[in-house]
């Protein structure tokens, strides 16, 4: 990472104006009120599918539409890149003697730096959207796709309007709001040129759709007698009728509303007010478009409809904003339109921001699957310019069970100086920042492989190979312990498979696929042997490696061997509760009577509530078990670890982490759980920091003697 | 469909929506709003009236004398002094409570788009359920610039913040009409 991007991160948390306003907004609420009788997952699949369709076809689209506006009268330029999108506009500027220009929201016109380049012939554009005004105004970019100044305060935008309109001004925004209006007002009625974007453009009629809930737009396309529109190719859709899918989810997934106050369909000219007819352009932007629809895994990312929820529940957005996390399109789909709109090279610091966590995966209206194809960027790179030499060889480490193993033994004596109730607080000098906002777990004197061979098990019919992860292993063996002996009441008997090492996540997350694919190599027969009956892991990290990356990362690497097998571990692979709670409803496992009630608080994982899914059988089994469930808020967003993440990203990692803590304390409960070693490290150690009274425990240690 | 449409389009901000039996009742509503809110023949306080079908159930020269600030010939400067903007919507849509206008006529937009408050004229019979419903009964084939208006002009561009009334009306009073389901309007 840049030194750059270190400091505008720094930056970035120093200010958290527009992580503020999204916390106040309660954005997962407002969305589900709006989305209250619609079926999300088959209005998105709709959306998917039409546009995934349409992206198959761009240039044929582009064709139709051509030719069914220009029957309508609409004369249509397809650009195929930046300059002759430009040079359209210019020359037709020049033609037509256009000296002024009105703009209702066009990211298309930001991507190719319109205004800019129009200055040159002196040809003012002026913004009319209020948050592109402001931007304008404050000569800077928008950091949020929908609401474009949401990290400016409205002292702020005062300041910016008093100077913009000579007048003082106080910071009340509904006046801030009719300042613009009156000083926008006169701009419409003085320019020559209107110039939009569209939200749909519709083949099949020819006509494109422009969202607004000011009314700008209205204006733009209505009061200046020439209007151009700047589409980009991915807009396009085949019928009119699939604009309806669309304008269903997009106002609801970006703004909580039912339908935005204005949704315009322009399909040709229409006479002036003075008789005249106005002269509607519409430039048909390609910009690496149709190149992006030929990559096989990245046509997906033109299915992108522009709603921006994956920036309102992207924790790490949340953080940083727009101006750190992308570049004209922001957050993690705009990490993926810059990679192809610039270039691979200018994403390759942002792709690092994103922690993996899926939470924009699951609101997506287009369905794409955005963290994979941000990792599917840091694949390419890493595969081009290779992974730095510490980090590659550090995975390289981890990938040879006995030498990793070996180091990690090491750390548990060399540790010591540092270690207090199995903390580290202290770390001297140059490693001070890792301890500085959460203590970190010391290495376990004795992992869980040591002490496995000395429990005592019962014979038992059924038999279950536990895959324990190295965190478990080697941090947290107690609760490795714990599994052990309530699986034995449930008349399970534990294997542990020796050769076991790690599951490979670390790898695949650093786009390393190759080494990811050597790890599950390695774990798939030793996890088969003496047949067990289940396989059980308690790290949902692992988890997610048995039950699914296992078998798509061999497939992927064609090294397809073993994937008769690696299936067998997936189907017979259970996290450690989800287990637990089938067990428990099989009347295999019964709670003791007369149990003090305990409250505790569940976090859920990035990887178990939205890589597998389970996310009701933990919080039902413990409930069995006599714990009162007090959840917090945003029991799902991610705590910061992310595994090597807080390594990578440490102060972005420690913000998250200070949210969490907050939430957790909130609730008052006795205890915090997590079935995610990595999740309790990070928790733990900021609890441990922090001086809370708050527990934070492994699901096994809290339930470990409360069953018959 | 009505009680739906009502809900929904209150809802959406800044909106209110009144319903009468005849349309002379609806008209003595109008006259009644422009009077309270002072439509008189100066800049910022004129009523403007596009081109509607109800136009032709009342005497215009009568209700213009009465109202010397109320004018039906839409021109943009007209229109920019407007306090008022009457219109006379095609569809109501009861999942949403929007409308939908034929904007092809630049004089709809004008009347709807720049005043401070849009009275919006609906047949109640009008209303239909939702946006794939509208698809069957407007095409961009015949008309040339359709525009559905749900609610008043806001935004939430400062702070996230709502304000009403940005760029269009603060205000959006939509008037239903029961016995004006005839003029003009194809079914």
């Amino acid at each position: 990472m840049k030194e750059g991007m270190s400091a505008s991160i720094h930056k970035a948390l120093e200010n958290q104006n527009l992580a503020g306003i999204l916390d106040r907004w309660n954005y997962p609420a407002t969305r589900a009120k709006a989305f209250e009788g619609v079926d999300f997952e088959a209005l998105r699949s709709k959306i998917a599918d039409i546009k995934g369709e349409a992206a198959g076809h761009l240039d044929e689209l582009a064709q139709t539409f051509k030719k069914n506006a220009e029957a309508n009268g609409i004369k249509v330029f397809i650009a195929k890149s930046p300059d002759e999108a430009r040079e359209y506009i210019a020359n037709l500027c020049n033609e037509k003697g256009v000296k002024k220009i009105v703009k209702s929201k066009s990211m298309a016109t930001e991507e190719i730096h319109l205004n800019h380049f129009l200055d040159q012939f002196d040809i003012q554009s002026d913004e009319t959207d209020l948050g592109e005004w402001i931007c304008q105004l404050a000569h800077q970019t928008p950091s949020h796709m929908v609401m474009p100044a949401l990290h400016l305060t409205k002292e702020e935008i005062s300041d910016l309007f008093a100077a913009e309109t000579k007048q003082p001004l106080d910071s009340d925004i509904q006046k801030l709001v009719k300042v613009a209006r009156k000083a926008i007002r006169e701009k419409f009625f003085e320019a020559d040129m209107g110039i939009s974007g569209a939200n749909i453009a519709i083949a099949e009629t020819g006509s494109i759709v422009i969202c607004t809930n000011e009314g700008n737009a209205r204006l733009v396309t209505t009061l200046p007698k020439i209007h151009v529109a700047l589409v980009g190719l991915e807009k396009l859709v085949p019928n009119y009728t699939d604009a309806a899918p669309i304008l269903a989810a997009l106002p609801r997934n970006a703004t909580s509303q039912l339908l935005t106050s204005y949704a315009s369909f322009i399909s040709a000219p229409t006479l002036n007010d003075d008789g005249t007819m106005k002269e509607v352009h519409i430039v048909l932007m390609d910009n690496n478009r149709t190149a992006m629809a030929k990559d096989p895994k990245f046509k997906e990312a033109l299915q992108c409809i522009r709603c921006a929820a994956c920036l309102n529940v992207c924790p790490v957005y949340r953080l940083v904003t727009g101006h750190v996390f992308g570049d004209i399109y922001t957050g993690g789909i705009g990490t993926i339109l810059t990679a192809w709109f610039n270039e691979l090279k200018s994403a390759e610091d942002i792709q690092a921001l994103c922690i993996g966590c899926d939470k924009c995966k699951e609101i997506c209206a287009a369905k794409i699957d955005i963290p994979g194809l941000i990792l599917e960027i840091r694949r390419r790179a890493a595969a081009k310019e290779g992974l730095p030499f510490i980090y590659k060889s550090a995975l390289q480490v981890i990938n040879n069970r006995k030498v990793f193993h070996t180091m990690l033994r090491a750390a548990s004596v060399v540790q010591k100086p540092f270690v207090k109730e199995g903390f580290i607080r202290h770390l001297p000098m140059f490693l001070s920042g890792l301890s500085e906002y959460r203590s970190l777990p010391s290495v376990a004197p004795s992992p869980f492989r040591d002490i496995f061979p000395t429990i005592k098990q019962p014979k038992c019919e059924q038999k279950a190979a536990f895959y324990a992860g190295c965190a478990l292993d080697f941090v947290y063996p107690d609760a490795g312990v714990a599994i052990v002996k309530i699986l034995n009441k449930a008349g399970i008997e534990v294997l542990f498979p020796e050769a076991q090492s790690c599951c490979g996540i670390p790898h695949w997350g650093s786009g390393s696929f190759d080494m990811a694919a050597d790890a599950a190599e390695r774990n798939i027969l030793p996890l088969l042997e003496g047949n067990p009956d289940y396989v059980v892991v308690s790290c949902a990290s692992c988890t997610t490696a048995l039950k699914k990356e296992w078998i798509k990362i061999l497939k992927e690497q064609h090294r397809e061997v073993l994937i008769p097998q690696a299936k067998k571990v997936a189907e017979k692979t259970y996290m450690f509760t989800e287990l637990v709670d089938k067990l428990i409803k099989e009347k295999r496992l019964t709670p003791k009577e007369g149990m003090e009630l305990h409250t505790l608080t569940y976090h859920d994982s990035c990887h178990a509530k939205r890589h597998v899914g389970v996310f009701k059988e933990p919080r039902e089994a413990l409930s069995a078990a006599g714990y009162d469930i007090k959840e917090m808020n945003e029991c799902d967003t991610c705590c910061g670890m992310g595994g090597s993440y807080t390594l990578k990203q440490p102060e972005i990692s420690m913000k998250m982490l200070k949210r969490k803590l907050e939430n957790i304390e909130a609730t008052g409960a006795e205890f915090v759980t997590a079935e995610c070693p990595g999740c309790l490290i990070q928790i733990r150690g900021g609890l441990d920091k922090s001086g809370s009274k708050i527990k934070a425990i492994h699901p096994a240690e809290l339930m470990v003697d409360k069953f018959k | 469909m009505f009680e739906s449409f009502k809900a929904k389009a209150e809802a959406s901000g800044n909106t209110e929506v009144k319903r009468f039996a005849t349309t002379s009742e609806a008209l003595g509503f109008i006259e009644a709003f422009m009077a309270q809110e002072g439509v008189k023949d100066e800049a910022g306080s004129y009523a403007v009236w596009a081109q509607s079908p109800i136009l032709e159930a009342f005497d215009n020269e009568a209700m213009a004398q009465k109202f010397p600030g109320l004018h039906f010939d839409v021109t943009r400067e007209l229109a920019k002094g407007a306090k008022v903007g009457i219109t006379q919507l095609k569809w109501g849509l009861a999942e949403t409570g929007s409308m939908a206008q034929d904007s092809t006529d630049v004089t709809q937009r004008l009347a709807s788009a720049l005043a401070w408050i849009h009275v919006a004229i609906l047949p109640t019979s009008k209303i239909i359920a939702d946006i794939p419903a509208l698809m069957s009964k407007m095409h961009p084939k015949e008309d040339k610039y359709i525009t559905l208006i749900t609610g008043a002009s806001k935004t939430a561009d400062i702070e996230r913040v709502l304000a009403i009334g940005v760029h269009g009306p603060e205000r959006l009073v939509i008037v239903c009409v029961d016995d004006l389901a005839l003029e003009g309007v194809a079914s």
